[in-house]
């Protein structure tokens, strides 16, 4: 050949893809966004009649409540006037329905909706697992990558185990051992609650109340709040965010150290691309897409966890409630919230799926 | 070159048995791994036999003949672990604790991996309307709280009372609510790959059976990675049960001895200083949850041959060492110098195993 | 000219699951600039390892000694900073598979201009404009826009030329090439050949080729090295090599290269033989294929595809068809429809007598005694937990022959004597087996019942030119011996003619051409069977010139028709 630049080659047998392919079949992204979407209701659907089936196996709540306290006539009106009585294919049907407009029925004990509840301790929750994802994604994400970069070394073990030890230790025992060391020994930091009394006292008086005390002690001004609030944060999301923590950190070290070893990282290496940005860039991208979805799985690992944590620190969010209402045996308050809480996950997961989407351009074009 | 020509085989039993064969192969800290979390696994196991041997008081032993042992003492030569709020000591209660834990592991494995193994299969290998049916119900409950759906199985089958069998049956079947979804996921994963596999399609096209095809050619290859999934089952299951026992779905301390149960009563210790009733219980789950996760780990690192290390080559090599004749092989090819360190796609079983 | 790189007295050592392996015993190579050295050999001869440690791509497991020098410098010992100094700026290279070569998640422009910013301080708009630039040397058209594309949008053979565009962005005085075309289709691999042709023209490039076919050796290189299990056995210059091969395992690897044209003599003596036996003509055809079309639904919002679109073509008792085409023509679909692996879904295909269109598993199974099929890859065609002598014995037991491994293993025995196995390989596992072995046994099974048809889907694809030979001598000899009809499916024109009787030449799931050997290959009428033909690399160097001669003008022709 004597030319320098050869004539543009359409190869006539081996011809390109045609130019961005949204208008061919369809954007590819929405019709994903879609198909995932509709997967919402079917999984909602499924969780929500599990929970319904189970618990009504051992009879109507009402006696599983009450049924020690009240007459048998009593116990009769009540379960009359509460619909209980009524063939269980029609109750499931109405409950069904009634989940579907946001109506997670009402508690036996205390009478409240339990959607009201969500409103009124849900901020309470959000703000814990917003805490515990903070402290994982701060120890986990950068830990894992350190340990894939010094793989098989004595750093690499030593983080490991560390993960390891974090996912061992239930989330109640990290919890009480903190407080063990923190607030009954070293007394730095206080023992239970969310704020002290003269904080929450302070935010009854805000106009706008939250509900997240982050935000009202923002709102406040003072310093003393933000400190008093933060400090009673530091113990329950340490705990709750260590054991995520683990996860992400193995997460985090299997997916680099696999994509290090992709045949594109060799190719970039010998084009001499230094260690450290190979890890930090070329293992980074593709190996974060399952580790996105990952997150939405933690997300119901979080859930139970703020249950067993908000218990050990007395941090009055759903989780708390729904630990109060199983010990009084108020099973109604309990498939309310546990539903709740199906709907929420179902939600996340779907939100993290399209996330993960978006950041994979092999699902965009 | 010195070149393997003919594999000296091993044929004994006991080179070809799965753990021990990774042990032999396993190098420096990897190996170190396995042995420490193999080590912790068999004092679990040896603990749990003998506990009857190794407690010096029952689990629901509030005196002997000296008169009542009282309650939050501390740690004293009768009690060399204190004893508990209720008055029991807290040593006996943490050993005879591996029973009940040994007991609900067994329970719920045995029951969550014959189904979800087979519904595994089943629906990786037929597909169609009921593969994505079992799916969609697979991926809700997995997605869903470990310990939330357990909650409302425990309620379901204990109808809120604890006996011994009930509470540990309570756990277990609880636990393996949540957990035929998780084998269903990975054996379904497994089946799905190997089906385009050419021995499958070859047994195809000889015209073998559905059932000769799925039984005798998928499943004994697709259940290569049930080592792992049980380690992480059966930690997973002590995580369960002792955060049941802890909102007070344990067992009663007069029917057995449950760490979860002694470390919900131990909050209220906690707060006046009482370390005794709750460190020692939460050390237990802590050790023995290390331990098998430990080995877990090592088994998934070993049998990926991007994450093995190997040993260093000498510059002098012997003619070659024994090759392995572990039926199936370790899970890379036959050495192919020119294609070394194969690639993959990114492993994502580990994400699903972490719950 | 100037010395690139030198390679004295190299040993390079390996851990392995097997224990330690000397993958490298004393090789001495060197390469002067605008030239080019082809290694050849097969696997485990140590020709990428040693390519790969001219720029110290080696694992941690390998133990190097000898001495390499790249452009005065020793490689050998070159750590951290310095190292990569060296890569990419004094040798690049190009790998084996483009899809896996390139980032997924990143634009091709970025990843071209990762690499000049490795090595110096350009600004993003600097390294950019380069990037372009470096597109359009390697051919590909709108490189402005298509340097923010994703590598996924692109062809295999773009890819590769973007993998190339890569390794030259730095104007490296060495390209290590490790089989860059084997992934790719014939007529594409020309071109790729092609690019890299001129980079030794133009830019002085020297280039190590390494690769196990002997074609694109005659057409591309200037020198040639052999090696065999880590030995360099023979170094010559390519004419040389070709017409007077010293060492007798370049002679025999030589020797068995396939080549077009072998195989003309031997079908005529085959058809001669079964006119004389009054088979042909008179007997049923074996598969009957009227206007066949196989078609893949498409599902929710994807359009569907055809595979394969009205072909017709027969297959007589005793009769060798070879189906050739390149990727996505349709033909190991066809294969896989006739074997019942695949619905058909329009048109007519008569497999033995019954109708494949619409048929249902009962009324097929027995019929699937009769036919055998040999699958391409050998690493999966065996289950990895039954001995072959198990595996072998299947079709026996499914079809009741044999109640189990154990009463079948005096059939299983013969079989394997059939393929030139030793018995004792019954009782090993596949992995113990290698490549050849494995396809051997795979012959085996498929012939466990005596069939009428056997479909071999690229059987020899995947192996060793020596055990390719070997394979499908045996092939040929068992044709002979049994007499069954045979569907041999491959994208080599050169094998398919030294097997079969009758060629069929598909592209897109279209029959563009049949006939015999002689007149496909001798005298092809379709312009797509011209062009595959002509850019099939000769094992000959002197003719390899022609024939480039040749495409050139048939390609030339194409673009002004196009125009």
């Amino acid at each position: 050949m004597t030319t320098t630049t050869v004539p543009a080659v359409t190869d006539p047998v081996d011809p390109a893809p045609p130019a961005p392919r949204q208008k061919r079949a369809g954007n590819p992204l929405l019709r994903f966004i879609i198909v995932r979407f509709l997967l919402i209701f079917p999984t909602i659907f499924i969780l929500v009649t599990m929970v319904f089936v189970l618990l009504r196996t051992i009879g109507d709540p009402i006696t599983a409540a009450l049924g020690g306290r009240l007459s048998a006539d009593q116990l009769a009106e009540r379960i009359r006037s509460a619909g209980y009585d009524r063939p269980i294919l029609v109750q499931y049907f109405e409950y069904i329905g009634q989940v579907f407009t946001g109506n997670f029925g009402t508690t036996i004990s205390d009478g409240r909706p339990v959607f009201e509840l969500l409103l009124n301790y849900g901020g309470a929750t959000l703000e814990l697992a917003f805490y515990a994802l903070i402290v994982a994604f701060l120890v986990g994400i950068p830990l894992g990558m350190v340990a894939a970069y010094f793989r098989d070394k004595w750093p690499d073990a030593f983080l490991r185990v560390i993960a390891i030890l974090f996912y061992a230790t239930p989330v109640f025992f990290a919890g009480l051992l903190l407080k063990l060391i923190f607030s009954v020994w070293l007394k730095v930091l206080p023992v239970a609650g969310r704020a002290s009394t003269r904080t929450e006292l302070n935010f009854s008086k805000l106009e706008n109340r939250t509900g997240i005390y982050l935000i009202d002690a923002i709102q406040l001004g003072t310093p003393a709040a933000i400190g008093d609030v933060l400090s009673h944060a530091v113990l329950p999301g340490l705990a709750l965010g260590l054991l995520t923590a683990g996860v992400f950190l193995r997460l985090v070290r299997t997916n680099v150290i696999g994509t290090l070893s992709m045949d594109y990282v060799d190719a970039a290496r010998s084009r001499g691309v230094s260690e450290y940005r190979l890890v930090r860039r070329h293992a980074y991208k593709p190996a974060l897409i399952p580790i996105i979805t990952v997150i939405g799985l933690q997300i119901a690992v979080l859930l139970g966890g703020a249950v067993l944590t908000e218990t050990t620190f007395e941090w009055k969010g759903l989780g708390f409630k729904l630990a109060e209402y199983l010990s009084a045996r108020d099973f109604v308050a309990v498939q309310g919230i546990v539903a709740l809480l199906a709907v929420i996950v179902a939600l996340s997961n779907f939100i993290v799926d399209i996330i993960a989407a978006i950041i994979d351009p092999r699902v965009r074009y | 070159m010195a070149r393997a020509t003919e594999p000296r085989r091993l044929t004994t039993l006991w080179h070809r048995l799965p753990v021990v064969h990774q042990l032999r192969q396993s190098v420096g800290l990897q190996r170190g791994m396995l042995i420490a979390g193999l080590s912790i696994t068999v004092l679990f196991l040896l603990t749990a036999l003998l506990a009857p041997l190794v407690a010096p008081y029952g689990f629901a032993q509030l005196k002997d003949a000296d008169g009542n042992f009282g309650a939050q003492q501390p740690p004293s030569a009768e009690h060399i672990w204190g004893t508990t709020v209720g008055g029991y000591d807290v040593f006996s209660r943490v050993i005879w604790g591996t029973q009940t834990a040994l007991a609900v592991i067994i329970v719920a494995v045995v029951l969550s991996i014959f189904a979800g193994v087979l519904l595994g299969l089943v629906s990786g290998y037929l597909g169609g309307w009921l593969d994505r049916v079992l799916v969609v119900i697979a991926d809700a409950v997995f997605a869903f709280p470990t310990l939330l759906l357990a909650i409302v199985a425990a309620i379901a089958i204990s109808g809120g009372q604890s006996s011994l069998w009930g509470g540990v049956l309570a756990a277990a079947v609880s636990i393996t609510v949540v957990y035929i979804p998780q084998y269903f996921r990975v054996i379904r994963a497994e089946t799905v790959r190997i089906k385009s596999e050419a021995y499958v399609e070859s047994a195809k096209v000889i015209g073998s059976s559905t059932s000769r095809i799925m039984f005798r050619h998928v499943l004994r290859n697709a259940t290569r990675t049930l080592p792992l999934i049980f380690t992480l089952n059966s930690s997973e299951a002590i995580l369960t049960l002792a955060g049941l026992g802890f909102l007070g779905f344990g067992i009663e301390p007069t029917a057995a001895a449950e760490w979860g149960y002694d470390l919900n009563r131990s909050i209220s210790d906690v707060t006046s200083g009482i370390w005794w009733t709750s460190v020692f219980p939460g050390v237990a789950i802590v050790l023995v949850v290390l331990g098998i996760t430990l080995v877990g780990e090592s088994l998934n690192d070993l049998a990926d041959p991007r994450l093995r290390t190997r040993r260093r080559a000498s510059v002098t090599p012997a003619p070659t060492a024994e090759a392995s004749a572990v039926p199936g092989g370790s899970l890379d090819d036959a050495v192919n110098l020119d294609t070394l360190e194969q690639t993959d796609l990114v492993d994502t079983t580990e994400s699903e195993g972490l719950k | 000219m100037t010395r690139v790189v030198d390679i004295s007295k190299l040993e390079i050592a390996f851990a392995t699951d097997a224990g330690t392996v000397l993958a490298v015993n004393d090789v001495s190579l060197c390469v002067d600039a605008g030239e080019v050295l082809a290694i050849v050999g097969e696997s485990g001869s140590g020709k990428t390892v040693t390519a790969k440690s001219i720029i110290g791509l080696l694992p941690e497991t390998a133990v190097t000694r000898g001495a390499i020098i790249l452009n005065d410098r020793e490689v050998i010992g070159l750590t951290g900073a310095r190292l990569r100094a060296t890569r990419g700026a004094d040798a690049a290279m190009v790998f084996q598979e483009p899809s896996t070569s390139l980032i997924p998640v990143f634009t091709v422009g970025l990843q071209i201009a990762e690499g000049l910013r490795a090595h110096g301080k350009y600004t993003r708009k600097e390294s950019r404009a380069k990037a372009i630039d470096m597109m359009k040397k390697v051919g590909i058209p709108d490189a402005e826009t298509r340097v923010d594309y994703y590598p996924h949008q692109f062809s295999g053979g773009q890819k590769q030329r973007i993998v190339i565009a890569m390794a030259l962005v730095l104007d490296p005085e060495l390209i290590i090439a490790d089989e860059p075309t084997t992934a790719l289709d014939v007529t594409v691999q020309a071109e790729i050949l092609d690019l890299l042709r001129r980079c030794r023209d133009e830019f002085g490039t020297a280039i190590i080729l390494i690769t196990h076919n002997m074609g694109i050796v005659a057409d591309l290189a200037d020198r040639v090295a052999v090696m065999f299990e880590g030995t360099l056995v023979e170094e010559a210059g390519v004419v040389e090599l070709f017409t007077a091969p010293k060492h007798e395992y370049t002679k025999k690897l030589l020797a068995a290269v396939p080549r077009i044209g072998s195989g003309g003599a031997r079908a005529t003596a085959r058809t001669a033989e079964r006119v004389a036996s009054g088979t042909v003509n008179t007997a049923a055809p074996v598969v009957v294929a009227r206007n066949l079309v196989i078609e893949y639904a498409g599902g929710f919002g994807r359009r569907s595809f055809r595979a394969v679109d009205g072909v017709s073509f027969t297959i007589s008792p005793g009769e060798v068809l070879g189906l050739v085409g390149e990727s996505g023509s349709g033909k190991t679909t066809i294969g896989r429809a006739i074997g019942g692996l695949t619905r058909v879904t329009g048109g007519s295909l008569q497999v033995l007598g019954h109708e494949m269109l619409g048929i249902k598993e009962r009324t097929f199974k027995p019929v699937r005694g009769d036919i055998g099929f040999v699958f391409q890859d050998p690493a999966s065609s065996f289950n990895p937990l039954l001995t072959i002598a198990q595996c072998v014995a299947e079709p026996l037991i499914v079809h009741g022959r044999a109640g189990d491994a154990a009463a079948a293993r005096p059939r299983v025995n013969e079989l394997l004597e059939a393929v030139q196995l030793p018995r004792g390989y019954g009782d090993r596992f596949p992995h113990e087996l290698s490549g050849g072995q494995r396809q051997r046994a795979s012959l085996a099974r498929s012939l466990a019942l005596d069939p009428t048809l056997l479909i071999a889907d690229e059987p020899t694809s995947a192996l060793d030119v020596s055990v390719q030979a070997r394979v499908l001598e045996l092939f040929a000899e068992l044709q002979k011996q049994l007499g069954f009809a045979a569907l041999f499916i491959s994208h080599d024109l050169a094998v398919v003619d030294m097997l079969s009787d009758r060629i069929a030449v598909l592209y897109h799931g279209r029959l563009v051409e049949e006939g015999t050997g002689a007149e496909v290959l001798g005298a092809p009428q379709h312009p797509y069977t011209q062009r595959l033909l002509a850019s099939l690399p000769v094992p000959d160097p002197t003719e390899q010139a022609l024939r480039r001669e040749h495409l050139h003008s048939l390609q030339a022709a194409d673009l002004a028709e196009s125009a």
